[in-house]
């Protein structure tokens, strides 16, 4: 009885599907896993392209970019020894007037540094130098530190001295303990990869200094 | 009345699922109070939920009036302070719960076979639960929020080549800013939230088709027709069950016998909870700390940064390891290897009470290196903590290596038929 039940349908079913499609096979599974791919190509398509505007929209808005531009500073007050701190692309950039024992002070542990001839793309290339600037008495860097981003500490006038031994000036960095010289140059045995990132800038007169791009060759 | 339950249970399975998963769920009897933090989280997350709804109502999320908005909340809205410590004294609770719930499935082997979806599914509730605590941190834009999105975006930054312009993307800026925190403000109420509740919904959903663990880790549920009748329980358990397996008499029904069990937990929790909440919502900078009654300021780093206490233990991780990426992956391999335990672990008895000597301490040790940890990520960077933190960092990852080669042929009790009386 039921076997007699399951092939009555199976007759109709196959009816009504000759009837519609007119084919004379009652299925074609060639045409159905085309469709199947068909659909699904298409449909993966439609889906990427739709992501574009979700995924583009959370990137930088043209304001955030336009923000992103030059910034001049007066350096004319400032004294030697003196750190000031600029905000630019809302980074802080330090700004330290380094007197000759500072400078002289790059020279002494030089071994103990994990980059000492910035070898790595930290700094625009005038800037690759002991020094890491373009005029030794000052020092501009982007505050930040290349480990998980903080912004490290000016330990001054001895107070280095606790990290590292005969240096008496850097930068020490309060979250995971990364160090700096007073160019920036990171030492080793810390978390930070990385000498800090000297910005591209420029001066255009003694006393004024452009944060964010080079001198145009003229 | 009856008939219009009738009628709408033609329409809607309301009474046939309520059965199912309550009025006649099979429960190990012998369930004792670490069973109860399951219940707990779910009653946190209908917490979080509800004081999270009200803060929105009066929270600005912009770079210009976040700050001010939770300072409006927190002495110009009536009560508001109280839903305010609500939310924050209920995401610490949250952690406190479901670090107590994972260290239950751990003592009773509640991950292994049959149950690793649905300890993967819980792993997925735990890291979607992080991002939201993170993401719901950073809301009222403080010194604490800044900087330590800054670090948490920062770890991207690690990874080859895409690293840099990636954390460019997510923060929607080239530093942490308003942009950062609206995405953040978008991400921490709508879309982690939703994933939490489908997950959860997925927890209990895999919980169900496995059945619950228990204490002694042996099975309540036997072959189907092996019990004689004197040995099958006496309850009313739903069909859904008992057509595929027979009950000892070591189940009762989920509905009342656990939920009242239940119940008392939540009152002895609410003291706790309510303890916290009027008296001590900072709890000494612990819940809320001080630097985040600062407002952000992009230009300076707080003297010290930690995250928020139940972060603190993959913190020290991270900065055990002198060296970026390789710190990176050691802390997110911690959590890696919480996904694979039951993989890592081999063996077949579950539950501790049944286990080796040699496997309570090893599970002892790990859970005081977790703690431990959790206190030197937490307090300021000293020389004698990093040496610590990098043997306690080795200690963590010893507990599944000293797992994976005993587990396969460890000395075990041998495990009681039934559910020990």
């Amino acid at each position: 009885m039921n076997d007699e039940c399951v092939v009555r349908i199976t007759v109709t079913v196959d009816e009504n599907h000759s009837e519609q499609s007119g084919a004379e096979q009652p299925q074609s599974k060639g045409r159905r896993k085309f469709l199947t791919i068909a659909t699904s190509v298409v449909g993966g398509v439609g889906v990427l392209g739709a992501s574009v505007p979700f995924i583009g929209s959370l990137g930088p808005s043209a304001k955030a970019k336009a923000d992103a531009a030059d910034v001049e500073v007066d350096i004319s007050s400032m004294e030697p020894g003196q750190l000031i701190l600029v905000r630019w692309q809302s980074k802080p950039v330090w700004i330290v007037r380094r007197t000759p024992e500072i400078l002289a002070e790059l020279t002494i542990a030089e071994d103990k540094l994990r980059d000492p001839n910035s070898e790595k793309q930290q700094q625009p290339a005038f800037a690759k130098n002991r020094g890491r600037s373009l005029n030794d008495e000052y020092l501009i860097l982007v505050g930040i530190c290349t480990h998980l981003g903080c912004s490290p500490k000016h330990l001054k006038n001895g107070a280095m001295e606790q990290y590292v031994e005969g240096v008496r000036n850097g930068f020490f960095c309060p979250c995971h303990g990364s160090k700096f010289d007073m160019a920036g140059r990171v030492f080793k045995n810390v978390p930070a990869p990385l000498n800090l990132v000297v910005p591209r800038y420029h001066f255009i007169n003694d006393t004024t200094v452009v944060i964010g791009s080079e001198a145009e060759v003229s | 009345m009856q008939k219009l339950m009738n009628w709408i249970e033609q329409r809607l399975p309301v009474k046939r699922v309520a059965d199912m998963h309550a009025m006649q769920y099979p429960a190990p009897k012998n369930m004792n109070f670490w069973y109860v933090f399951g219940f707990l989280s779910m009653v946190v997350l209908v917490n979080q939920i509800i004081s999270g709804i009200w803060l929105t109502m009066h929270y600005t999320p912009t770079a210009e009036g976040a700050f001010a908005s939770v300072e409006f909340i927190m002495r110009e809205v009536d009560y508001g302070y109280i839903i305010r410590h609500m939310h924050s004294t209920g995401a610490s609770a949250f952690f406190i719960v479901v670090y107590l719930h994972m260290f239950r499935g751990m003592m009773y082997g509640s991950y292994q076979k049959p149950r690793e979806l649905l300890w993967i599914f819980g792993m997925m509730i735990y890291l979607a639960l992080m991002a939201e605590a993170f993401m719901g941190y950073v809301l009222p834009w403080g010194q604490m929020s800044y900087w330590g999105a800054q670090v948490i975006v920062s770890l991207f930054g690690a990874i080859p080549v895409i690293g840099p312009d990636l954390v460019i993307w997510i923060q929607g800026d080239y530093v942490v800013s308003g942009a950062t925190l609206n995405r953040f403000f978008a991400l921490h109420v709508i879309a982690v939230p939703l994933v939490i509740v489908i997950l959860v919904f997925l927890h209990i959903c895999a919980l169900h088709e496995v059945g619950s663990n228990n204490p002694d880790g042996v099975s309540v549920k036997f072959k189907k027709d092996s019990l004689s009748k004197q040995d099958k329980t006496p309850f009313k358990i739903h069909q859904y069950y008992t057509n595929k397996h027979d009950y000892s008499d070591d189940v009762v029904p989920f509905f009342p016998y656990m939920v009242l069990k239940d119940f008392v937990a939540l009152s002895v929790f609410l003291f706790g909870f309510c303890y916290v909440l009027f008296f001590a919502p900072e709890m000494g900078g612990k819940f809320l700390e001080h630097p985040n009654f600062e407002v952000a300021n992009s230009l300076k780093t707080p003297e010290h940064i930690f995250p928020v206490w139940y972060f603190t233990p993959f913190y020290a991780i991270l900065k055990a390891v002198p060296d970026k990426l390789f710190g990176i992956m050691a802390m997110f391999s911690a959590i890696v290897a919480l996904f694979a335990l039951p993989w890592i672990d081999r063996g077949h008895v579950r539950s501790w009470r049944y286990r080796s000597g040699f496997h309570k301490v090893n599970l002892l040790v790990f859970a005081l290196v977790f703690v431990s940890l959790g206190y030197l990520g937490g307090t300021p960077q000293e020389a004698w903590k990093l040496i610590a933190s990098q043997v306690l960092t080795l200690l963590y990852f010893s507990f599944f290596v000293l797992l994976f080669l005993y587990s396969k042929n460890e000395w075990t009790k041998p495990l009681p038929a039934r559910i020990t009386r």
